[in-house]
């Protein structure tokens, strides 16, 4: 059976003894959960931009320095479950403190860019009255993909195939609005064949699922987290 | 950002399985508790079938092993009401698979939201007797009888589908399977389960098809089906389908005990004909001797 490289679990590596491998893992989890959290912020909080980026900011910072990560215990929650919650904790204190949330105080690992992230609300704007659970997991799931798609893009190109990127692109990522393409107007567009189309967007597939779920095993921290992520991901919708 | 809609695509992409030449997946057809059911095209018989796909491969193969044998089971239970099965496999990235018959149709719950009348409804619940009475005989418990679970055809052919979480013999799963509101109070605590496990769904099921302004007898039978202890329930299908052969044919039902008034009613219904031929011929006496006597 051909199983999924697997990639270590970033959770795990929070716990290493080595402090840098410990900051990529954690520099990871801020990837893959500030624009989750930021957005749910704003919608499950009501708070503006400025109150949202400053305490997702004050958050990972604490988790970073609290050992929120490490305190964190499989048997009990699925990860992302887990940090909705700290989450929660953090907002819940932050608003009962009534205290003036602080800038960001400069202990950010990773740029967030929270002008895009607003601009996203902004232009899809959530569902107020949606689930906040369904909320946080869209998120999660649309910063997965976004972030998978981009490592599609950067193997084709460094495989010298940008060419298989773009059919993936043309025909899987049409966005609102648009009619997805024939392959025949694909394979004229690109000046290759519709065979060649269909073998491309097979193996593109292939390769993005391989992504999607090396990507969802680092996020999670079992393999029976994984297990249940990745049938979600893929399986009924809610 | 990408959309909502680009983000079911991503996700349908990922999934999207690559089988051998022979079938080409052209759509999906639904989404069921383990897996996703493709429509596919059979090139080499040139027909359309179902694909059934796991939607993960886990690293134990335990989801496979479920699938497989869910395919196995379907291979042995040729019959009307079972959704035949023609080929089974593994993908390149280790999700089991198999194919089977595309059923053309709409399921139980669906059809029932379109409001389909009552004794069309106990047609249909009589052929998934049938097809349930069948399974049992080859030892197979369903499991999950719902009216999800049962697909009916154009022609009123009725299937019942998704057997991924049957008991075939002693050989099932120790964990809780089913769906609450179906599942008799032995399957909710993981127990081994009998046939008796798939009549209260069918008891269940029953009531829902009938409806809460069904006849009390019929109401009788789906109570008596659903009854919570497996000895006060039917003990086979086939007493169920009699049970409802008794109503149908205006006889007394078993899980229903009537008044004399109702018994009387029951009597008259049944005797129409006769009785009011009697009826007329006494009338009619009466009248030939009154005028006589005049």
């Amino acid at each position: 059976m051909s199983f999924p490289a697997t990639r270590l679990s970033v959770v795990e590596r929070t716990r290493s003894g080595d402090e840098e491998t410990r900051r990529i893992a954690l520099a990871s989890i801020i990837d893959a959960y500030w624009k989750p959290a930021y957005k749910y912020l704003r919608v499950k909080w009501s708070l503006g931009p400025d109150e949202a980026a400053d305490l997702t900011q004050e958050f990972f910072a604490a988790a970073l320095e609290k050992d929120v990560v490490e305190k964190y215990e499989p048997s009990r929650a699925r990860f992302r479950t887990y940090l909705r919650m700290c989450l929660d904790g953090f907002a819940s204190n932050a608003r009962k403190a009534e205290r003036r949330l602080k800038r960001g105080g400069g202990v950010t690992l990773v740029p967030l860019d929270f002008d895009t992230a607003e601009g996203e609300i902004r232009s899809h704007e959530p569902a107020v009255s949606a689930d906040v659970d369904e909320l946080f997991y869209r998120e999660w799931i649309r910063a997965l993909l976004e972030r998978s798609v981009d490592d599609l893009k950067r193997d084709a190109n460094a495989a010298g195939r940008p060419e298989m990127f773009e059919v993936f692109r043309r025909y899987d990522l049409v966005e609102d609005g648009e009619p997805r393409p024939t392959y025949t107007a694909i394979a004229a567009a690109l000046n290759l064949t519709s065979a060649t189309v269909t073998n491309h967007l097979a193996a593109m597939r292939k390769q993005f699922r391989k992504i999607v779920l090396d990507r969802l095993r680092e996020l999670t921290s079992s393999e029976a987290e994984w297990e249940a992520e990745a049938a979600r991901l893929f399986g009924k919708r809610s | 950002m990408i959309s909502d809609r680009a983000i079911e695509r991503l996700r349908e992409a990922a999934a999207w399985p690559e089988l051998d030449a022979r079938y080409e997946i052209t759509g999906v057809a639904g989404h069921g508790g383990m897996g996703t059911v493709y429509v596919a095209r059979d090139h080499v018989l040139d027909r359309d079938v179902a694909v059934k796909v796991l939607d993960v491969a886990d690293q134990k193969g335990s989801r496979a092993a479920r699938l497989q044998r869910e395919a196995h089971i379907l291979a042995r239970l040729d019959h009307p009401g079972i959704v035949p099965v023609h080929d089974a496999g593994t993908l390149e990235d280790g999700r089991a698979f198999y194919v089977m018959k595309l059923v053309q149709g709409k399921r139980l719950d669906e059809l029932m939201r379109d409001g389909a009348p009552l004794p069309d409804r106990l047609t249909m619940f009589g052929r998934i007797l049938d097809a349930v009475a069948f399974a049992h005989a080859h030892g197979v418990v369903h499991r999950d009888l719902k009216p999800e679970n049962v697909m009916v055809g154009g022609f009123g052919e009725v299937y019942v589908m998704d057997w991924g979480v049957a008991q075939d013999g002693a050989d099932s799963e120790a964990a809780v399977v089913g769906t609450p509101g179906f599942m008799p109070p032995e399957q909710e605590l993981a127990r081994q389960v009998d046939r008796r496990a798939d009549i209260y769904a069918l008891g269940m099921l029953l009531a829902h098809l009938a409806g809460p302004e069904a006849p009390a007898p019929l109401r009788a039978i789906a109570a008596k089906a659903a009854h919570a202890s497996a000895d006060g329930r039917y003990q086979q299908v086939e007493d169920l389908a009699a049970d409802l052969a008794r109503l149908r044919n205006q006889d007394r039902v078993e899980a229903y005990r009537e008044s004399a008034i109702e018994r009387l009613v029951r009597f008259y219904r049944r005797y129409e004909l006769p009785i009011l031929l009697l009826v007329a011929y006494i009338v009619m006496r009466f009248v030939l001797l009154m005028w006589r006597g005049v």
